[in-house]
């Protein structure tokens, strides 16, 4: 670990204005993953701008939706009564990942920035394109269980980790920020990247952007959700594959299908057209399946993980049944419902 | 004489051993008194960071640029090849209490790299952080040379081991003719196993933290035995007996990475020297994937029966991952041998060298490895042979152990497969794979045997009596986290008749009566025996002098007729006759009696007899049918393992094997890439051991099982049988319920669903 120093200012012009005049500086959050990082040599900030002291800790409602503030711990938000009620995909996301001490520490902005799980990404011995751009990318050819099979590139291979996100993207949120220019807002599926060929950037945030907030629209999808995820093993690992899967019937016909799939993708993973094909159709294996194959129908695996889509399928053609009858996934009890 | 044989003492006069008791050092423990080996404070003290090699397990350092980190303020030395102080010449004088033959890996020695992440250089500065942050400035280029990690591919250079390790068995000369045996059986099974390779991950990762006082080394090390530690440090830095002092009185678990010296104290003592100054090395949790590890092992197993299940051929064949400089051996095949009654049996056990740190004994060395292939072949055999695989194992229970031809000192395993039977209930189980299902799981039951070698090391203990009525007892062991504080004052607090809470422990030191390294499962069986001889010593003291007293109500009484309670002497049967130990002390005008004394394993037990542990465990899994979600709902793993000691920590330490087990079916493995000759996984969020989500129900059955042969207490052990076994268990529950046999370990979900994409089993035994 490198030395830096530290500031913790009180208000977000102030903590932009810090991170512009410094290049070499970060944000830091809950630190859950930044630590990790810095222990690994993997990131070398000179300077820590702490942002636990701005005053984006509150969930408001907007517009029939809700406003999330980047600084809500994942358990709060998990346990929120509104989001347990409004948004249930949105808590069993959340609460099927990490543990539940991480949970208390990691923050909803900082969950969208985690950084993927590469083993090579963490290993500064080995090249990886991620951390050192045109040092070659070691998972291809290597250990890649993990690793994508939608949107990936010659360049990179890695997967966007994070459950919470999956959720967001099924759900269409937005994510605001505040940069030296003023604020924006950037829809969710734009929010994430593929790695093409920069696979050292994981999103298009500019890096002297600060995330504000995620803002929840107002639809909610609480009848008819899941969040599956398979891992290898019950609890506290990340996905291989999970699913956030969300429908609004009309009589007993998909009005209104979202999918989003975790692990298998440099981002979140939606697919409209597989969304589009859902609709107006019967609420039935049959259209669940073919669903999936379209989400599929790309896919490719790069040895160790071509399991990948064989599970995927199996695990969207699941979470759309058991959105559908309204059984989602306990987060708690490990049986597959 | 003291009577030492296990005369066992009046149950009146037992109120500790045999019951659960909760661990004398819970409370140290939980309130962080107690203090582990990064813990103790020293003067000056200066901080050591490993700086690890580069992803390349052969080569050369052509430069390490040092200018850098040695810039930083705060730093003190930064130690390489270059510049290290000088070491013995012989690669001998390396050779810790546990060194499998060959050569000692030697941290700094010259330029070569022989293993990836070896330590290439150590920092020293007056913080922690200052030395982390200028071991990242190190540059270092490499010149590379071939390598090879690839255990599968170096099979075709295996070899048998030319020198066999100290304290491991190779495996004995085949018998019958194996090869006739199963030509001509009417049913057999053939197939190979894949163990993946493991890194221990204790919780405390190692640290030695050594005290430099004016050429006096007091040295606090992780370590499972400091007598291990005082004596490689007194070889390799030349020093004398008097000037080395090991402490280690908590180890935060070790499971046999803490059996050799590791490579932390080597540094942490050399800079401490060459500085005289007091250093601490502490590893990271990425490093201990640098450390030993379980190697990973291919088995190959053939089974022949009878169409009624009667074994009639075994060939049991093994090779396991070895370093280029060590040769590494565990017990892998022999248990084929011992396990079950068999004319015809045949053994291999080779090892293949590669590019890796040297594998070490990691819980249930050996066994966990070869007693997973046979008793998944056994279920193989079951299957292949329409037989219940409890029936087929009762059909073919060994009544003596046929590698040596010598009978078992106990053997209680029919009663641990009633015993564990009847509990899970295994006669509702319905013999056909996938015929049993919950919805959408399949539910599978399945089961195995464990063996485990049952044994005592001689070791030595002090035990004290105060006037005030406190008994200490002392000796080096060390407490592994398994409850050995515990359990020895129990011993002593039955022994003399004592409240338990007179009795302190004092253990992990090297100044104190010497004893063998934690391992083995020995312990209890040998710290435990010494402990009572101890405490019989005083016992004969105290008798000698109660009878000589004026008046003595005990003037015409032999020791053998007394019972120690209460702190009185009394005559058994006669509790009106007795004498107060105090005033006894009192009349002497004692402060304090003392006794030490050395348990041996009786010589003529040894000679005739085969100590095992044994256990019957049975698993319950549920399987996803489409998503291949294992869940491990209930094992009830029943064991006999001579007396009990304790029914608290001697199930917390089933808890754990089986704990291990799971992990070992289902999750462990150290993934090693080719191409860097490098475990990659290095952290416990990519390694995974089982979490809470993981274990549920785990019923433990102690069988009842008396051994007069075993040790002077009679008991076994209990440290490592809980794994073994367990991990076989999981894959026939797996196979029942899924028709599915993954023979490759961990069962990852991918395993498991690449076999329903090709619509055959991984390997299909061949069922004749
Ligand atoms: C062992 C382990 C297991 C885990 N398992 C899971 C899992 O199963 N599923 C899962 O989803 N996650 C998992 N996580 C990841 C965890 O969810 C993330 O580490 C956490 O969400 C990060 O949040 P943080 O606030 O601690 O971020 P930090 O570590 O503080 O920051 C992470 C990054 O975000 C940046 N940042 C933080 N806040 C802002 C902001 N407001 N604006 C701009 N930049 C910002 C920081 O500069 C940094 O680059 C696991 C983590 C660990 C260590
Ligand atoms: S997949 Fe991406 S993160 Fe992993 S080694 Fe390749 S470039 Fe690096």
């Amino acid at each position: 670990m490198n030395r830096f120093s530290y500031v913790r200012p009180d208000a977000v012009a102030a903590a932009v204005r810090e991170r512009a005049s410094d290049p070499g500086a970060r944000f830091i959050a809950g630190g859950t993953n930044l630590l990790d990082l810095m222990k690994y040599d993997v990131e070398a900030p000179s300077r820590l701008i702490d942002i636990t002291r701005l005053p984006l800790r509150d969930i408001q409602e907007i517009d029939g939706g809700l406003r999330i503030g980047a600084l809500v711990p994942n358990s709060d938000l998990a346990y929120d009564p509104r989001i347990e009620e409004r948004y249930p995909l949105l808590a069993s996301a959340i609460l099927a990942g990490a543990s539940p001490q991480l949970r208390n520490m990691a923050t909803t902005g900082g969950n969208l920035l985690q950084r993927t799980r590469c083993v090579y990404f963490y290993d500064t011995a080995t090249p990886c394109n991620k951390r050192t751009p045109g040092s070659g990318c070691s998972a291809i050819g290597g250990i890649n269980r993990q690793h994508a099979i939608l949107g990936a590139s010659e360049h990179c291979i890695a997967t966007n980790p994070s459950d919470m996100g999956v959720a967001l993207a099924a759900l269409r949120a937005n994510v605001r920020v505040a940069g030296p220019d003023g604020e924006r807002t950037i829809p969710f599926s734009e929010f994430h990247r593929l790695p093409g060929d920069e696979p050292q950037r994981d999103n298009n945030l500019a890096a002297d952007e600060l995330i504000l907030s995620v803002d929840l629209p107002a639809e909610h999808f609480a009848a008819n959700y899941t969040y599956l995820k398979l891992r290898e093993r019950l609890s506290y690992a990340f996905a291989l594959v999970s699913v956030a899967a969300a429908l609004r019937l009309e009589d007993g016909k998909i009005a209104e299908a979202r999918l989003a799939l975790g692990g298998v993708a440099h981002k979140p993973w939606r697919d409209e057209e597989a969304e589009e094909l859902l609709r107006g159709q019967p609420a039935e294996r049959a259209s669940f399946e073919q669903a999936a194959l379209r989400i599929l129908s790309g896919a490719r695996g790069f040895g160790e993980n071509d399991f990948k889509i064989e599970l995927a399928r199996r695990a969207i053609v699941r979470a759309l049944e058991q959105a559908a009858a309204g059984t989602p996934q306990s987060q708690s009890d490990k049986r597959v419902q | 004489m003291v009577q030492t044989s296990t005369a066992p003492l009046p149950s009146s006069a037992r109120p500790y051993v045999g019951t659960g008791q909760r661990r004398i050092d819970g409370v140290s423990k939980v309130t962080g008194q107690a203090r582990y080996a990064a813990e103790f404070p020293a003067d000056g003290l200066l901080y050591g960071h490993v700086v690890s090699g580069g992803a390349l397990a052969s080569g050369e350092i052509l430069r390490i640029d040092t200018r850098a980190a040695e810039a930083v303020a705060g730093v003190v030395r930064v130690y390489t090849h270059e510049n290290r102080p000088r070491q013995p010449w012989f690669d001998s004088t390396y050779q810790d209490q546990v060194a499998p033959p060959g050569i000692p890996f030697r941290p700094l020695k010259d330029a070569k790299i022989v293993y990836s992440g070896q330590p290439v250089a150590l920092v020293v500065a007056q913080s922690l952080e200052v030395a982390a942050y200028a071991a990242s400035l190190l540059e270092i280029t490499y010149r590379e040379e071939p390598f090879r990690t690839d255990l599968a591919a170096e099979q075709s250079n295996a070899y048998v081991p030319p020198e066999k390790r100290a304290g491991i068995e190779p495996p004995p000369p085949d018998r019958g003719d194996v090869d006739r045996a199963l030509a001509e059986a009417p049913v057999k099974v053939e197939a190979s196993y894949f163990v993946a390779a493991e890194h221990h991950n204790p919780m405390e990762t190692h640290a030695s933290t050594v005290v430099w006082n004016d050429g006096k080394l007091t040295v606090y090390d992780k370590i499972q035995g400091v007598v291990a530690s005082k004596e490689y440090l007194n070889e390799v830095f030349g020093l004398s007996p008097d000037d080395v002092h090991v402490i280690s009185p908590f180890v935060g678990g070790a499971f046999g990475v803490g059996l050799r010296p590791q490579y932390q104290l080597f540094l942490a003592t050399m800079a401490a020297l060459d500085l005289r100054r007091s250093v601490r090395v502490t590893l990271t949790r990425d490093q201990m994937f640098t450390l030993t590890y379980r190697p990973h092992t291919i088995q190959h197993l053939a089974l022949g029966a009878e169409r009624d299940g009667r074994l009639t051929a075994i060939r049991h064949e093994a090779v396991a991952a070895t370093s280029t400089f060590e040769d590494y051996q565990e017990v892998v095949v022999n248990w084929s041998g011992l396990g079950y009654r068999c004319p015809n049996v045949a053994f291999d056990y080779k090892l293949a060298k590669l590019h890796t740190y040297t594998p070490s004994d990691m819980r249930a060395p050996g066994a966990a490895t070869g007693v997973y292939g046979l008793e998944c072949a056994m279920d193989e055999l079951a299957h292949a042979a329409g037989i219940d695989p409890l029936e087929l194992r009762l059909k073919n229970y060994a009544e003596e152990d046929a590698n040596t031809g010598k009978p078992f000192t106990s053997k209680q395993l029919r009663e641990c497969y009633r015993q564990g039977a009847e509990r899970f209930g295994w006669s509702r189980r319905s013999p056909r794979p996938r015929s049993m299902r919950d919805g959408r799981e399949l539910i599978g039951w399945g089961l195995a045997t464990g063996f485990w070698e049952a044994s005592m090391q001689q070791t030595s203990a002090r035990a004290v009596l105060s006037a005030d009525g406190g008994l200490e007892l002392a000796t080096a062991t060390a407490d592994i986290g398994t409850g050995t504080y515990t359990i020895l004052a129990q011993i002593a607090a039955d022994a003399m008749g004592v409240p338990i809470e007179q009795v302190d422990v004092k253990i992990g030191d090297s100044s104190l009566p010497a004893s063998p390294l934690e391992g083995g499962s020995w312990t209890a069986a040998s710290a435990g025996s010494a402990v009572q001889k101890a405490c019989f010593g005083l016992r004969e003291q105290l008798f000698h002098h109660a009878r000589a007293m004026e008046g003595s109500p005990l003037a015409n009484e032999v020791l053998e007729r007394i019972i120690f309670t209460g702190g009185r002497m009394e005559v058994a049967n006669d509790p009106s006759r007795s004498v107060v130990v105090a005033d006894v002390m009192a009349a002497l005008g004692l402060e304090k009696l003392a006794a030490e004394e050395t348990a041996k394993p009786d010589q003529d037990a040894q000679e005739n007899y085969s100590g095992y542990t044994h256990s019957a465990i049975f698993v319950e899994v549920r399987v996803d049918e489409e998503l291949n979600v294992v869940r491990v709902t209930r094992i009830v793993d029943a064991v006999a393992a001579g007396r009990i000691l304790n029914l608290k920590t001697a199930r917390s330490q089933i808890l754990g094997g089986v704990v291990f087990g799971i992990g070992m079916a289902l999750e462990e493995q150290s993934e090693l890439d080719h191409r860097f000759g490098r475990f990659m996984n290095h952290n416990i969020a990519e390694y995974h051991i089982p979490v809470n989500a993981d274990v549920r129900d785990i019923d433990v059955i102690f069988v009842e099982e008396h051994d007069d042969k075993v040790s002077p207490i009679g008991v076994k052990g209990l440290g490592e049988i809980g794994i073994v076994g367990t991990a076989a268990a999981i894959a026939n529950a797996i196979f029942h319920a899924t028709g599915k046999r993954v023979r490759d370990l961990p069962i990852t979900p991918d395993k498991l669903l690449r076999d329903d994409v090709d619509g055959v089993s991984s390997g299909m035994a061949r069922a004749g």
